[in-house]
């Protein structure tokens, strides 16, 4: 799916530099009926990951409160160039991947 | 004491000469990225937080694939999209002559996907077709409306002005009554905006996905409680026509971001 990454080209050494990212997905409840009375089947992303030349820096776990499209800000250190890599995992095999590179000065 | 209000009456009347009762005079228009919080401002502003611009990437990806019986995809005929289609959704609905009445620019996506690609059409409001029409109102993006300036489009203009003016539904109101006369006030703990259409197709954060105007227009119609207008009915058509009309020469926006 469609994924937004925002992640600083360039960053001195030792900067604390803010990673955004942004990924498609509707985040069904689960807890919704239709018009008819049949319960929606939950379709959530439940788990994401963040890392950083094969280091996991960041991960979080997803929970149907959690609007569709889900956006996660977090902050890293620069510590060398590379390439930070970014999963979501969620419901009926979902998986997606994106992948941004930094160059540490 | 009585002259000088008559003065003041007086000098009232000779300063607002065209402009009928609630008419927003153009220099005091303002989009509805002026009403919003400065949070959701900001989330439009930077296009890495923009939802909306999840949609425009996959509409992108849906320009260059090949569909339908006729195996074309969009970049078949119209080429680059950032040149062939730079302002083109600023001047829709415009006036298709086969029709003989104007048409939206997801009614247009829907004849070409038909008459050209001979592909399975896209349902209103389904994923794909506001895709499409995202990335093609994106490229729009900062160019002044100019919709409704087609002299063909006049009557519709007029029946969309009608049909804005009407009151309608068991409360009783016309689209008026609030976006010319009452906005910035409050509904409920909302802002009532100017209905200025500059973002369609909208992220709205109430619906957690992208919709169309005229998802937004059936809206404000049930919650008057009328009885909308159907998906591509002549009469929203005419009301979109007529808001865009109203807009015109405001900047577009597409994709912007509402509470």
């Amino acid at each position: 799916m469609a994924a937004l990454i925002n992640v600083p080209s360039k960053a001195k050494r030792g900067d604390i530099i803010e990673i955004r990212t942004l990924t498609s997905h509707i985040m069904e409840t689960g807890f919704r009926h239709t018009m008819d009375g049949a319960l929606v089947p939950r379709d959530i992303i439940t788990s994401f990951t963040c890392s950083y030349n094969g280091t996991e820096i960041f991960r979080a776990d997803l929970f149907p409160a959690i609007a569709a499209n889900p956006y996660l800000s977090f902050f890293t250190i620069a510590r060398e160039s590379g390439k930070l890599e970014f999963e979501w995992i969620g419901d009926n095999g979902y998986a997606s991947t994106a992948s941004a590179s930094i160059t540490v000065e | 004491m009585i002259w000088w209000r008559a003065i003041a009456v007086a000098a009232l009347v000779a300063t607002t000469p065209a402009l009928l009762a609630g008419e927003i005079p153009p220099d005091a228009r303002r989009s509805g990225y002026s009403f919003v919080s400065p949070d959701t401002r900001a989330m439009q502003d930077d296009d890495t937080s923009n939802p909306g611009m999840l949609f425009v990437l996959d509409g992108e990806a849906l320009w260059g694939k090949k569909v339908g019986s006729a195996d074309k995809a969009c970049a078949d005929c119209h080429g680059d999209a950032r040149s062939s289609m730079k302002g083109v959704a600023a001047r829709y609905p415009a006036f298709e002559k086969a029709l003989g009445r104007p048409i939206t620019l997801d009614q247009r996506i829907k004849l070409c996907r038909a008459n050209h690609q001979q592909a399975s059409p896209l349902p209103y409001e389904s994923r794909d077709i506001l895709a499409l029409s995202a990335f093609v109102a994106h490229q729009s993006r900062g160019f002044p409306i100019t919709a409704g300036d087609d002299p063909q489009l006049s009557a519709f203009v007029a029946q969309g002005r009608s049909l804005f003016m009407q009151r309608e539904g068991q409360l009783n109101l016309a689209c008026t009554n609030c976006h010319d006369d009452n906005f910035d006030k409050h509904l409920a703990g909302s802002p009532i905006t100017q209905a200025q259409p500059t973002g369609y197709p909208i992220y709205r954060l109430e619906w957690q996905t992208l919709g169309s105007l005229e998802r937004r227009l059936r809206s404000c119609m049930t919650g008057v409680r009328a009885q909308a207008y159907d998906y591509g009915a002549p009469e929203l058509v005419a009301l979109e026509l007529y808001l865009m009309s109203r807009a015109r020469g405001m900047p577009m926006e597409t994709p912007a971001v509402r509470p």
